[in-house]
């Protein structure tokens, strides 16, 4: 058992303050966000590949992840009719309006990739391709800059972590996508999905078990609480997903579909637990004092 | 390095107010000498008259004779009581410790960097103000500032902190806090002056025998790049609220972008691989 850090407060009050964001949008947009970005390189591949039945769902579902992303961030200001003030300026200190501007040129892409999917275009055919293809390229970013946007802050369980960070965010991104692939494709095309599913998982989980090794003292806010709770049921859906696309999901139609909801769900899982331990981190002084008397 | 090159590397750094404008007038700010603080709270009831900040709750916390808890959206100044076991003989059986804290102005700020409307701006006199008919209520600069000072405000979703009575400045009058200190514990003034100040305090009261006197927030080279308005504490900062080491940490933000980038490289890179092999 490890002894309790000696440490001072001011009557226990934390020094830094809690995010005011709410869970329900931001770590909503971490999750949906992600999955937006993954989904749309998943879909490129599918495409380029002739695998239309998994590049449809994968598509549809980017446009519907990056259009609820963007009313989870609309709703989540304090002033939310300005919220074009966003665009005043583009600052590459603030990993906030960086991100502004990648959705703003992923969001457009995805929409067209998305609408090729939905009506026939006829001449406009190739903004479809330059759509699939602008946010396949983009989409990445979308699922990693997230990563810099939560670390680049003073609260203990993001910062800390923030190495890692990008490395988990993505590698979240990609199960959800892979699982959305195999809930939505038909079975003889969902082979990267599977693929793409244990990839994903497993970086996942080494990143986090990485990212929990370096932030010290401060992984029990990953560890106990709902954020444990959240974090826990991650890992284990992400197994069982995983699990489940490798033994019936090349075979079974509810065997693949099962499996892609568990991966969907061990995503939002990990998204919300994280942003639980970063709300966990600020609230206890001891995680502000004891990281930076280490640091020094 | 000759003595010229060494002070302008050294007033490059603290004179933050320079990355923006050309001409512009000393880098003003604070040095709260809490040796000196009486805990009237005259600080606070000023800054909150002049700046016609909003009541924030009548509570009764049971913190000594703290009751306003801590910076906040509504609280800009915040006057902190400790009561110690006595430390030396000078002290009977216990002792006050005193502070009012404030926004620290960093030179480095992490508000500011963060902002992504370009609400939190740098001012000619090196401090960090909110442009209110700017922000919209995003609250990134809430979690990014190291102190916890910067709040969001209930029922108005904007921030709003210590403008270092910039409207007050701009007359050439000093900041409400400062007018009303009846101790001369808040002091205004040029940066570079109140350091030097600051130094003979330390040693004064160091050679009258008083015990853990210590300066936070006036090292150009700590984690903020120094504070426009920095403390003499006589305890570790902790025990006042204050984080020990803070950090802008704007600083690792390269790095983070870097690997920010790796990330998405291999997102592309892990799709692509997942369409190897059979169908």
């Amino acid at each position: 058992m490890v002894p309790e850090a000696e440490f001072s407060s001011y009557y226990g009050r934390p020094i830094v303050k809690e995010p005011t964001w709410a869970a329900l949008d931001i770590a909503g947009y971490l999750f949906l966000g992600g999955l937006a970005g993954a989904s749309s390189a998943l879909a490129a591949g599918a495409q380029l590949s002739g695998r239309p039945g998994l590049a449809r769902p994968l598509k549809l579902g980017a446009l519907g992840a990056i259009s609820l992303s963007l009313v989870a961030l609309v709703h989540d200001l304090g002033r939310p009719a300005r919220f074009l003030n966003m665009l005043r300026v583009f600052k590459p200190t603030s990993p906030m309006s960086v991100g502004v501007w990648i959705l703003s040129a992923y969001a457009p892409a995805a929409g067209a990739a998305a609408l090729v999917e939905l009506v026939p275009l006829g001449r406009l055919t190739p903004l479809g391709k330059l759509g699939t293809a602008g946010a396949a390229l983009l989409g990445p970013a979308v699922a990693s800059y997230t990563g810099v946007l939560i670390s680049n802050t003073a609260t203990p369980a993001w910062h800390e972590g923030h190495r890692e960070m990008p490395f988990v965010f993505v590698a979240s991104a990609a199960s959800a996508a892979a699982g959305l692939g195999l809930l939505g494709a038909p079975l003889q095309e969902n082979a990267p999905a599977r693929r793409l599913a244990v990839i994903g998982a497993l970086t996942e989980i080494t990143a986090v078990r990485l990212l929990e090794r370096r932030v010290g003292i401060v992984a029990e806010t990953y560890h106990r609480g709902r954020a444990g709770t959240l974090m826990r049921a991650a890992e284990a859906l992400t197994l069982v997903g995983v699990a489940g696309a490798l033994k019936s999901g090349h075979r079974s139609r509810f065997g693949a579909a099962v499996s892609g909801a568990a991966l969907l769900a061990a995503s939002a899982c990990a998204r919300f637990g994280i942003f639980e331990a970063g709300l966990a981190s600020s609230r206890d002084p001891k995680y502000t004092v004891t990281t930076q008397r280490e640091r020094k | 390095m000759s003595e010229l090159s060494l002070l302008s590397s050294v007033r490059g750094h603290g004179d933050p107010a320079a990355d923006v404008y050309g001409e512009h007038p000393p880098r003003m700010g604070f040095f709260t000498d809490t040796s000196l603080c009486i805990g009237c709270k005259a600080c606070e009831v000023a800054c909150k008259e002049w700046n016609q900040v909003p009541e924030d709750g009548l509570n009764f916390t049971g913190m000594s004779f703290d009751n306003s808890e801590g910076l906040s959206a509504d609280t800009w100044r915040h006057v902190a009581f400790i009561e110690q076991p006595a430390t030396d003989e000078v002290d009977s059986e216990f002792r006050w410790l005193m502070s009012s804290d404030v926004c620290k102005h960093c030179t480095d700020a992490a508000c500011l960097d963060v902002c992504p409307t370009g609400s939190l701006f740098r001012t000619e006199f090196g401090s960090v103000v909110v442009q209110q008919d700017i922000c919209n209520g995003c609250g990134y600069c809430v979690p990014a500032c190291p102190y916890g000072v910067i709040g969001k405000r209930e029922g108005d979703g904007r921030v709003w902190k210590c403008t270092l009575c910039y409207d007050r400045l701009g007359e050439g009058m000093e900041p409400a806090c400062a007018k009303a200190c009846p101790t001369n514990s808040i002091q205004f003034g040029e940066v570079d002056q109140l350091r030097e100040h600051a130094a003979g305090r330390v040693e004064q009261l160091q050679q009258a025998g008083v015990l853990g006197v210590r300066l936070y927030g006036h090292d150009p080279n700590d984690g903020v790049g120094g504070d426009g308005a920095f403390f003499l504490l006589l305890d570790e900062p902790e025990v006042y609220g204050l984080p020990p080491h803070p950090l802008a940490t704007t600083r690792d933000l390269p790095r983070m972008w870097r690997n920010a980038a790796i990330a998405a490289a291999g997102l592309l890179g892990a799709v692509g691989a997942s369409f190897v092999g059979r169908r």
